[in-house]
């Protein structure tokens, strides 16, 4: 920079570790004054940054100048001589002061990590912002807890030290791991990793890790004690954390554990950690448009997490699994009764439909009910989503669409294609109309059959739905009633005139959809295929409801009533500061009992057939701790 | 974000766009199962007896007579000695046959379903197409053309193999045979006889001279044009040759041979005893199938089959029990999963 008086001046912000380091020796008197402000700052959750400058002579500045250029136009090694350069100038600099910015949180993020960490998810903060700072905006949106049995800090600065406070945070957490295996070896079989087991702990821990421990962390040789360590706690927070350093944490995550990993960003410092995560979300805001660029999703608030995970998401994944299950059935069951067909007409691949249906089943009949349910279904509204968000863990579990839902899938498509083939096969043997002509022709068959199966693949679908709008109820009767506009159109005398050799099934339609027998037959065949799936469903609904059927079934019984609003008033704090917040004043267990973890453990005590608090810890009630400010001892 | 239009990209507020949509949310309730599972049950009992009760009341006999047996009454004509051997088969109606009785032939381990046996025909030389009948379709062949390069007319193999016994029956009374009528009228499909299947135009008013050019069909006694001497009976319209393109979907079937409709024989086939003729023509012991004639009378369910009533009373039955286990089931757990609410 160079003042209107023709003076150089070179000025300098960061981080007040990185600063110190190049300040000229005589500024130590200043120095020890602004750690304290930095301190005093920090502590109320303030960001803070250090400022400095240094006068800088003109020929100096020019030989700089000269080599700089030289450097940032070289071939080899740019990037290390540009630092050397860099590093060369910024030195001796003097100190001007600090800056503190408060960085308020944004509305609603503590209601919203609460809701997510109620429906299993796990969130770890990574910041650049100090120990300090770091420490105070976690217990402000709600990730450190007074009520947490411990909260550990490693801030080690060799290796073997940091993995000394790794085990002895484990230790405290789960003393059996550290005598079972002291070191947990971890073979890489040619390009695979092994997965980390996930540990069942017995109450909530967080943990604090600065970036240069992190750095230690992360090493190879140590990266499975970390992550093993790390994964036991219920939040972890990492301070001063580099950009590439945040990137490196959502890929060990991803390496070692069968887990999705969501991150979340709203600077150009986040943008590596949102390009390595499974998902990626920006969120647009003060600090410009990088994030949002490099993300998957986009929003401008944090709080809109809760209705991407909690509704979208949940949605997303019903939806996909319900079309996937259902793709799979009516292929299957479309295809299979040729199978069976086979027996009976020499294995000459003699098909038992019409072809111009085989053309048009996925095309017409078939595909647009299936749109509008991808497209529209929901289990439950949006709001009851946001309530119950336990209602997130059949997408974590994987439980719709699995080995085990396939081969589901298949026996039942096994089924209907026996149904399908042998009533009619049964009901047409050697039968005829009711003025004695004939009707067990290929033609008819192949119409009955066809009839029956569409109109029993719709019955299914209708079943699968569990939100019927007004273009669903389009779809599926259009579809039907397509279907049998098409059938008499091509089976009529005028596309048979016109084009002989292509419709030669003239007359089926009019001959064999007037017998009763017919009707009948495709009466059984589609009850038949579709009654023991209600049975089915309504059975496992009473004996094994899952978190699903009983959200429902509360929804359904509450039809009258509208369903209850967030009405839990929460004291909104305007400012983050947590002033006294780790001092004195508990956070208090309104937030625990309302949870309903409890309620749910007394569940699991009366109705043992219930498992979907298998994942609680299994105690009963908890001892608490009484409040305490040593965290924040600690931390200064 | 600048301070430029805030709703730059705003996604549309609108029920359908933000999935608001008013919709039906049915759930399976008790409610609904167990009463559906009855009323299914129930109805579907309800139908199985009246199917069950009215298939039973089908009078229906069945003559087999492939002769593979010694001592059949047409084992003689099994050898390929004889042409148009003729063989008498004698049978005994205990009771009177109610109503129009109809005569069919059935053919046991005959695969007409076979997927190259029924693309083997050319559809547009049915319709009576003049070029088609020149020149068939590809799909006919081997049987698409005869000695010396001509045209087969009809083509393919479907026609080639049309059944060609031929039957008399008499009904004896007290040693006197007399020939019961029957009608060959209406026995195919009124679209098969009027709209798919027409003969191609005739020349000089003769049906033979439109058939020029072509030859019969290899295994066929006569050419097309003399299948019947009525000539509304004629040609590609013969009803036994549409009765036989009309390929059956399962190897065991019954084809429609003849109505007894003629004065007093339409009101009812009499008790007694009956002797069948049979121009025994048709070779099929080659692939042991088996012949037999079959007289049945017909009611709104069609013949004789007993497979429906006896599915819709068999599972019927299921829904009934399936309802009471299930309403067992309601009454047990319900109860338990009100309280966890």
């Amino acid at each position: 920079v160079r003042c209107p008086e023709g003076k150089l001046s070179l000025y300098c912000k960061g981080a007040d570790t990185i600063i110190y380091e190049r300040l000229h020796p005589a500024c130590k008197t200043l120095k020890d004054v602004t750690t304290e402000h930095l301190d005093v700052s920090g502590s109320e959750g303030l960001r803070t940054l250090v400022l400095a400058y240094k006068d800088l002579e003109e020929g100096y500045f020019e030989d700089w100048r000269a080599r700089h250029h030289t450097a940032s136009t070289a071939l080899e090694e740019r990037e290390e001589k540009l630092d050397e350069l860099y590093e060369e100038i910024e030195k001796n600099l003097q100190l001007l002061g600090a800056t503190a910015i408060e960085d308020k949180l944004q509305d609603g993020v503590p209601q919203t990590i609460e809701q997510l960490a109620k429906a299993d998810i796990k969130m770890w903060v990574l910041t650049g912002d100090k120990q300090e700072t770091a420490v105070n905006i976690g217990y402000a949106c709600n990730m450190l807890r007074e009520e947490m049995n411990d909260v550990f800090i490693i801030s080690a600065n060799t290796a073997e030290d940091v993995r000394e406070e790794l085990r002895n945070a484990r230790r405290k957490i789960k003393p059996e791991t550290i005598e079972a295996e002291p070191i947990f070896e971890v073979k890489q079989p040619k390009n695979k990793s092994a997965v980390l087991p996930e540990d069942t702990v017995e109450g909530e821990y967080g943990l604090v890790i600065n970036g240069h421990s992190l750095a230690y962390g992360l090493e190879k040789s140590m990266e499975v004690e970390f992550l093993r360590t790390v994964c036991m706690c219920k939040t972890v927070i990492c301070c001063r954390v580099t950009p590439l350093q945040k990137a490196q944490v959502v890929q060990l995550v991803k390496k070692y554990k069968k887990a999705i990993t969501l991150a979340i960003g709203d600077g150009a410092n986040d943008v590596s950690m949102i390009k390595a995560a499974h998902i990626g979300v920006g969120i647009s805001g003060q600090e410009g448009m990088q994030a949002v660029l490099s993300s998957d999703f986009s929003f401008a608030q944090f709080r809109y997490l809760q209705r991407l995970l909690l509704v979208h998401g949940r949605w997303s994944y019903i939806r996909m699994c319900k079309f996937l299950n259902y793709f799979f059935y009516k292929n299957f069951t479309f295809t299979l009764v040729h199978f069976w067909y086979g027996f009976f007409c020499g294995f000459s691949a003699q098909t038992v439909y019409d072809e111009w249906y085989i053309t048009l089943y996925n095309l017409v009949y078939t595909s647009l009910p299936v749109l509008g349910m991808s497209l529209f279904d929901q289990d439950v509204s949006d709001r009851w989503s946001l309530e119950y968000p336990k209602l997130y863990e059949p997408g974590q579990l994987n439980m719709y669409f699995s080995i085990g839902s396939f081969i589901k899938c298949l026996l039942h498509s096994i089924y209907s294609s026996l149904i399908l083939f042998f009533i009619p096969y049964g009901a047409m043997y050697d039968t005829m109309r009711d003025d004695g002509k004939d009707l067990a022709d290929y033609q008819s068959f192949a119409l009955l059959a066809q009839t029956c199966l569409l109109i029993a693949v719709s019955i299914q679908l209708g079943l699968d739905t569990a939100y019927w709008t007004s273009v669903n109820q389009l779809f599926m009767w259009g579809s039907l009633a397509i279907y049998f506009a098409i059938t008499l159109t091509m089976y009529s005398n005028g596309m048979y005139l016109i084009f002989t050799a292509s419709f030669p099934f003239i007359g089926t339609a009019r001959n064999s959809l007037n017998q009763p027998n017919v009707w009948l037959t495709i009466l059984l065949t589609t009850i038949l295929c579709v009654l023991p799936v209600v049975a089915y469903r309504f059975s496992r609904t009473e004996l094994r409801p899952t978190i699903n059927d009983k959200v429902r079934y509360k929804v359904s019984k509450s039809k009258h009533a509208p369903p209850p609003q967030a009405t839990r008033a929460r004291i909104r704090r305007t400012s983050s500061r947590r002033s006294g917040y780790a001092f004195s004043h508990a956070q208090g267990y309104g937030d625990l009992i309302t949870s309903s973890r409890y309620l749910r453990k007394n569940m699991a005590t009366f109705s043992p057939r219930s498992k979907t608090n298998a994942k609680q810890p299994g105690t009963v009630l908890k001892t608490y701790r009484a409040v305490k400010d040593t965290v924040v001892d600690k931390t200064l | 974000m600048g301070k430029e239009n805030p709703k730059v990209g705003k996604p549309d507020n609108t029920a359908f766009t933000q999935q608001r949509l008013p919709a039906w949310q049915p759930i399976l309730s008790a409610g609904i199962v167990l009463p559906l599972f009855v009323v299914i049950g129930l109805t579907f009992i309800g139908i199985g007896i009246g199917l069950f009760i009215t298939s039973r009341n089908v009078q229906e006999i069945e003559l087999d007579y492939t002769g593979d047996q010694e001592g059949a009454p047409c084992a003689g004509c099994t050898t390929n000695a004889t042409t148009n051997c003729k063989c008498t088969l004698p049978f005994k109606i205990e009771n009177k046959f109610e109503g129009p009785v109809f005569m069919y032939y059935g053919l046991t381990n005959y695969y007409q379903n076979y997927r190259k046996y029924g693309v083997s025909r050319d559809d547009d030389q049915l319709y009576g197409n003049i070029d088609s009948l020149k020149s068939p379709a590809n799909f006919c062949s081997p049987y698409q053309m005869g000695a010396k390069q001509m045209p087969i007319a009809p083509c393919g193999a479907i026609a080639n193999s049309l059944f060609n016994d031929t039957f008399r029956l008499f009904y004896k009374v007290n040693k006197v045979y007399t020939e019961v009528l029957l009608d060959d009228n209406g026995i195919s499909w009124w679209t098969d006889y009027n709209v798919k299947f027409r003969n191609p135009p005739e020349i000089n008013g003769s049906l033979k001279n439109a058939f020029e050019g072509t030859v019969k069909p290899l295994n066929w006694p006569k050419p097309v044009y003399e299948l019947s001497t009525n000539p509304n009976n004629n040609g590609f319209i013969n009803q036994d040759f549409l009765v036989w393109m009309r390929i059956a979907a399962l190897p065991n079937f019954r084809k429609l041979y003849r109505r007894i409709s003629e004065g007093n024989w339409s009101r009812s086939l009499p008790a007694g005893n009956y002797s069948l003729e049979i121009t025994y023509n048709y070779p099929v012991l080659s692939f042991q199938g088996k012949k037999k004639v079959v007289f049945s009378t017909v009611t709104w369910m069609g013949g004789k089959n007993s497979f429906l009533g006896i599915a819709y009373l068999v599972f019927g039955s299921l829904c009934i029990v399936m309802a009471l286990i299930m309403l067992i089931v309601y009454a047990k757990y319900q109860v338990q999963i009100d309280r966890d609410m």
